[in-house]
């Protein structure tokens, strides 16, 4: 339920809080609306140093490819340079970092919930401060042990230390989502005779969803946002749509690769948008339920 | 007899000698493992392709802008992950430092008899590397603005100050001048070659003792401070992409620019006609009256991994010294670099690096501690360049940024 | 719950934490209290594609015997810790010396890389996690207000800023404001000067930097504080009203308190992510006019020479910050579990 429904509210606020919402939707859509459009352009015209209205008129689209749109950074990006291939590495990772990432936060959140001992307290806060270290300098000492054992390049690898990454975040939400579910339904079960696996489950499996799928959604971007990691762990045969993007913009920015990137992002930006509209009722009741008690 | 004949003399007798051995039009073949980590710019890209095409080759190339930070883990294993680094004379020292890559000389003489020697990078007598590209920064000026301000071609950062400020004075440019100047990396190199070329060395000779704060370091770090007044104001964030973007949306008149890039800025892509059919190159220019270039020669080439077995090394040489000979050159490749091989016909955006050489220029130092000083100063140097603080507390600040590294680095002791 | 089936559930998760993080972490502390060692060096003939010259290089024969007898390095206590690129003690001992009054010791500290590092750190982190809470609330309830059938889109829209890739939005971004950019223009027009350039002062730049900071991370407030105004219980809320509680009063005394828990949540991760700041700076080329200290580290680590104990020394000066600005909520977190 809402705090207060659009009709009880004055004239006045109404207005103020349109005129807001209007505002901030310019603000969140307009880079990515230029984006878009500029997506159709070439590099001179997007990027133009000579003057900014070149992105909208197409100038130099029109001197070099004849039509004022082009597809030519969308043909490059898929054609010529194979993002389909880091669609799909991407899209493995993603799907085994939240799989994997979930089963094994679901169940040490649910213990850590549970537990009345110091040391669940102490592996929480710790699991925290290890999240601040920052992550260049864990991924540059990966390196080593890395090359030495050959794990260095493969997908595995990477999706290993995606998980590891992102448990302390994960293990704080479900261990706070799982501190809301009421103690006495699982322990309940364990009265009529279930041990702690059988009551988690059949009691709290069922109850568990929204909490998990927000936790989730915050693992999935990760992944999918990836680049600190699968930029310095991926060969490039596995490599994943961020470092690919990145890979087009080079050190050296090649002529036209530039506008290969701007069109991989759009292109990847797409399956968020379906994603998103899809999850969008269970990622707000998720949170709801997971994160109230901080 | 200059250098640059004797470069171009080397490569003319190789040029028989290479010629000879693939005078049969055969590639090449050899059993063995391939895996090269380099830099991805497109004329790197095309020699890996070439090495992978060996018969009897399992070849894979990792082409990243983070070879740098890769190439030293990868190479440390043994057996090493990479067989092969490409390099530059600035990174190959991080490689021998810490002893990841092998002397070729063996391997020079059993398969590398269509190497030129000017080619071969040696170090105490040992060869480490194999070049097969030149680069340098260079001048780059607009003929057309350059004659409707009757101005002759600078020679020296001097006259580049007077053109500047009468190409202002006639309203044609608002900020003639471009240069990547970026704080970091780039603004770094800029000084290098200020220094360089105002006739300053780095350090005490045979020690790892910094010495740059003197009459030269300051006169080099005014004369930047100079330049950037007519630059772009945002010019501490201009890289040399965007210093390119510049040059070709018009805004500039002269500019300091790698030999690499030039090929880009003149051809039609990206700029107005009146923009690239005005872009002309020539040799770097000159500060001060020590006579020497403020510029550095830099070169691009290959080396081969210490910790993989012989075989491994043989194959990874043959097929590397096939990937940089002279059937690498086609029509595509011959603008992509300035090729260090036999039956390379230097083009008109080429001339500026050929000059660069021939005028004498130093090569970026091949130092094991250079790399320290060249981010100390990347930096520290920026403070000075928004008129923060003066050129001698700037240089104060690098030598002790750099102090306190190479003392961490094992090079000084407290 | 036992201890035995306590391991059970959490062993899988301590496991890959243990093995990638805490094993790491180990080796990045051992890895700050020490050096390289000495390295011998010779001058030696160069020779290459431009002539011969007289270099100094490093004498691998020398320098072998000694790595093989210290494989670590040489151990040098918190030394990496003090010396100048870090806690600097004694440049600062120095500052406060010989410092003619508060102005030039700050200007005397603050061309201290560390110290520079962090004020512009601790700038960023305070002003942009308030401001991401409150912009994430107002962003909640004016969504909240809108009539249903505009909800979906509008939550889909608001969280553009927060998955777009940093990578390539800041790119994008960094072109729009440049000085002949539609944004750097629409800000020259609206402060009446064509010569401002965000890029070229130090001021503006931190200003962008900041914003672009609660640009970016609003959208993660706004989904976690929508989710709380879901829930927020009516009966209280109309208790309120027939109390003769006004709209402001009810947002402050019902709606506040009921998502305080949430504030702390994201207050934590903002707090957090804030002060490990990355991203921006290096898209936006802002390292003439701000560093933080993952630049600092990533600068160490991205030279020629890579410098690996200095950058372990950093990040866990970082880790000892991030402690010190989450210790309030960690004690809060303590006096809860207790309860509980």
């Amino acid at each position: 339920m809402s705090t207060a429904s659009p009709r009880k509210l004055p004239m006045s606020l109404r207005l103020f809080l349109i005129g807001f919402l209007v505002l901030w939707v310019i603000m969140a859509a307009f880079p990515f609306m230029w984006t878009l459009w500029g997506s159709f352009k070439v590099e001179g015209d997007f990027f133009s140093k000579a003057n900014w209205a070149f992105a909208l008129s197409g100038e130099l689209t029109r001197v070099e490819t004849g039509g004022s749109f082009t597809g030519d950074g969308y043909a490059g990006a898929w054609g010529q340079e194979e993002f389909g291939r880091a669609v799909l590495n991407t899209s493995i990772v993603c799907v085994c970092v939240v799989t994997i990432s979930l089963t094994l936060s679901t169940l040490a959140g649910y213990a850590l919930s549970r537990s009345t001992f110091n040391y669940a307290f102490w592996i929480l806060i710790a699991a925290l401060m290890f999240r601040a270290m920052p992550q260049i300098t864990l991924v540059s000492g990966y390196l080593l042990p890395f090359y030495e054992w050959n794990l260095w390049g493969k997908l595995g690898t990477t999706i290993i230390v995606l998980v590891a990454i992102n448990q302390p975040f994960s293990l704080w939400m479900m261990t706070s989502f799982f501190r809301n579910i009421p103690k006495d339904l699982d322990e309940s079960a364990m009265v009529d005779g279930c041990n702690r696996f059988q009551a988690f489950r059949h009691v709290i499996l069922p109850v568990m969803w929204p909490g998990v799928i927000t936790t989730g959604l915050f693992s999935f971007l990760l992944a999918y946002n990836d680049f600190p990691v699968a930029a310095m762990l991926l060969d490039q045969e596995n490599q994943t749509m961020i470092p690919k993007i990145a890979s087009f913009l080079g050190t050296t920015q090649t002529k036209g690769n530039v506008m290969f990137a701007v069109a991989a992002v759009v292109s990847a930006t797409a399956p968020l948008f379906v994603l998103i509209l899809f999850f969008q009722r269970q990622i707000v009741s998720g949170l709801t339920a997971g994160a109230v008690k901080g | 007899m200059t250098k640059m004949t004797k470069l171009m003399g080397a490569t003319a007798v190789a040029l028989t000698m290479g010629s000879a051995a693939f005078a049969d039009g055969h590639g090449c073949a050899a059993e063995g493992r391939l895996s090269i980590i380099g830099n991805e710019f497109p004329a790197i890209q095309s020699i890996a392709a070439l090495a992978q095409s060996c018969d009897g080759i399992e070849g894979e190339a990792n082409l990243t802008a983070d070879h740098q930070t890769l190439n030293l883990a990868g190479m440390s294993g043994d057996p090493a992950e990479y067989t092969t680094a490409v390099v530059a004379n600035s990174s190959i020292v991080a490689l021998i430092n810490e002893d990841v890559i092998r002397p070729l000389d063996d391997l020079i003489a059993a398969h590398g008899s269509a190497l030129s020697p000017s080619q071969l990078i040696t170090v105490d007598g040992k060869v480490m590397a194999v070049a097969f590209m030149a680069n340098a920064q260079t001048l780059m000026y607009r003929e057309d603005v350059l004659a409707e301000a009757g101005l002759e071609i600078p020679t020296s950062y001097e006259d580049m100050l007077v053109a500047a400020e009468a190409i202002r004075a006639a309203g044609i440019m608002e900020n003639p001048l471009g240069g990547a100047y970026a704080a970091g990396w780039n603004l770094a190199q800029e000084f290098n070659n200020m220094y360089l070329g105002t006739g300053g060395a780095f350090f005490e000779p045979g020690t790892a003792q910094v010495s740059i704060n003197n009459a030269q370091g300051v006169e080099a770090l005014e004369m930047m401070k100079a330049l950037s007044a007519y630059m772009n104001p945002d010019f501490l964030t201009h890289d040399s992409n965007a210093t390119s973007a510049e040059w070709e949306a018009g805004n500039v008149a002269l500019m300091n620019m790698w030999g690499s890039r030039s090929q880009v800025l003149m051809d039609a892509e990206g700029s107005e006609p009146q923009v690239y059919e005005n872009t002309r190159i020539t040799a770097p220019l000159t500060v001060g009256d020590s006579g020497v270039p403020a510029t550095t020669l830099w070169w691009d080439g290959w080396t081969v991994a210490k910790n993989i077995s012989d075989e491994d090394a043989a194959a990874t040489f043959i097929a590397m010294a096939h990937g940089v000979s002279p059937t690498l050159l086609n029509e595509e490749t011959m603008n992509q670099a300035v090729w260090l091989i036999d039956g390379f016909e230097p083009q008109a955006a080429n001339e500026g690096v050929l000059a660069a050489v021939a005028a004498g220029s130093k090569p970026y130092p091949m130092i094991p501690f250079q790399g320290l000083l060249h981010t100390a100063l990347g930096n520290e140097l920026s403070d000075f360049m928004q008129g923060n603080e003066s050129a001698e507390q700037a240089l104060a600040d690098v030598e002790a940024a750099y102090t306190a590294a190479a003392i961490e680095s094992g090079f000084l002791t407290e | 719950m036992k201890h035995s089936t306590f391991f059970t559930f959490v062993f899988p998760s301590l496991l890959a934490m243990t093995l990638l993080i805490v094993l790491p972490v180990i080796s990045v502390v051992v890895q700050s209290l020490y050096a390289q060692h000495e390295q011998v060096i010779e001058t030696v003939q160069n020779c290459g594609p431009f002539g011969c010259s007289d270099e100094v290089t490093v004498n691998q024969e020398a320098t072998q015997a000694i790595r093989e007898a210290e494989p670590l390095g040489r151990f040098v206590g918190f030394d990496n810790y003090f010396n100048r690129g870090h806690l600097a003690v004694t440049e600062m001992g120095e500052a406060w010396r010989t410092s003619t009054g508060w102005g030039d010791w700050w200007n005397k500290v603050m061309n201290l890389p560390f110290y520079s590092a962090i004020v512009f750190t601790l700038t960023f982190t305070f002003v942009v996690t308030p401001l991401t809470i409150g912009l994430g609330f107002a962003i909640a309830v004016a969504v909240n207000s809108a009539s249903r059938a505009v909800r979906g889109p509008l939550i889909f829209v608001s969280l553009l800023p927060f998955i777009i890739t940093p990578l390539v939005g800041s790119l994008v971004l960094f072109w729009m404001v440049d000085a002949r950019g539609i944004l750097g223009h629409a800000i020259q027009w609206l402060a009446g000067n064509p010569d401002l350039s965000v890029k070229a002062s130090t001021p503006l730049m931190w200003i962008m930097l900041m914003v672009y900071g609660v640009w970016h991370s609003a959208p993660f407030a706004f989904v976690v504080f929508y989710a709380g105004l879901q829930t927020v219980n009516q009966d209280t809320n109309e208790a309120a009203m027939i109390d003769g509680a006004n709209r402001w009063q009810r947002v402050r005394y019902v709606t506040i308190p009921h998502i305080m828990p949430l504030v702390t949540f994201v207050a934590l991760i903002q707090l957090m992510d804030n002060f490990r700041v990355f991203e921006p700076l290096i898209s936006f080329s802002a390292e003439a006019h701000a560093q933080s200290l993952s630049t600092y580290i990533y600068y160490d680590l991205g030279g020629e020479t890579r410098l690996l104990n200095s950058a372990a020394a950093t990040s866990l000066l970082t880790v000892i910050c991030v402690g010190i600005l989450l210790s309030p909520v960690l004690v809060r977190t303590w006096r809860d579990f207790k309860r509980a």
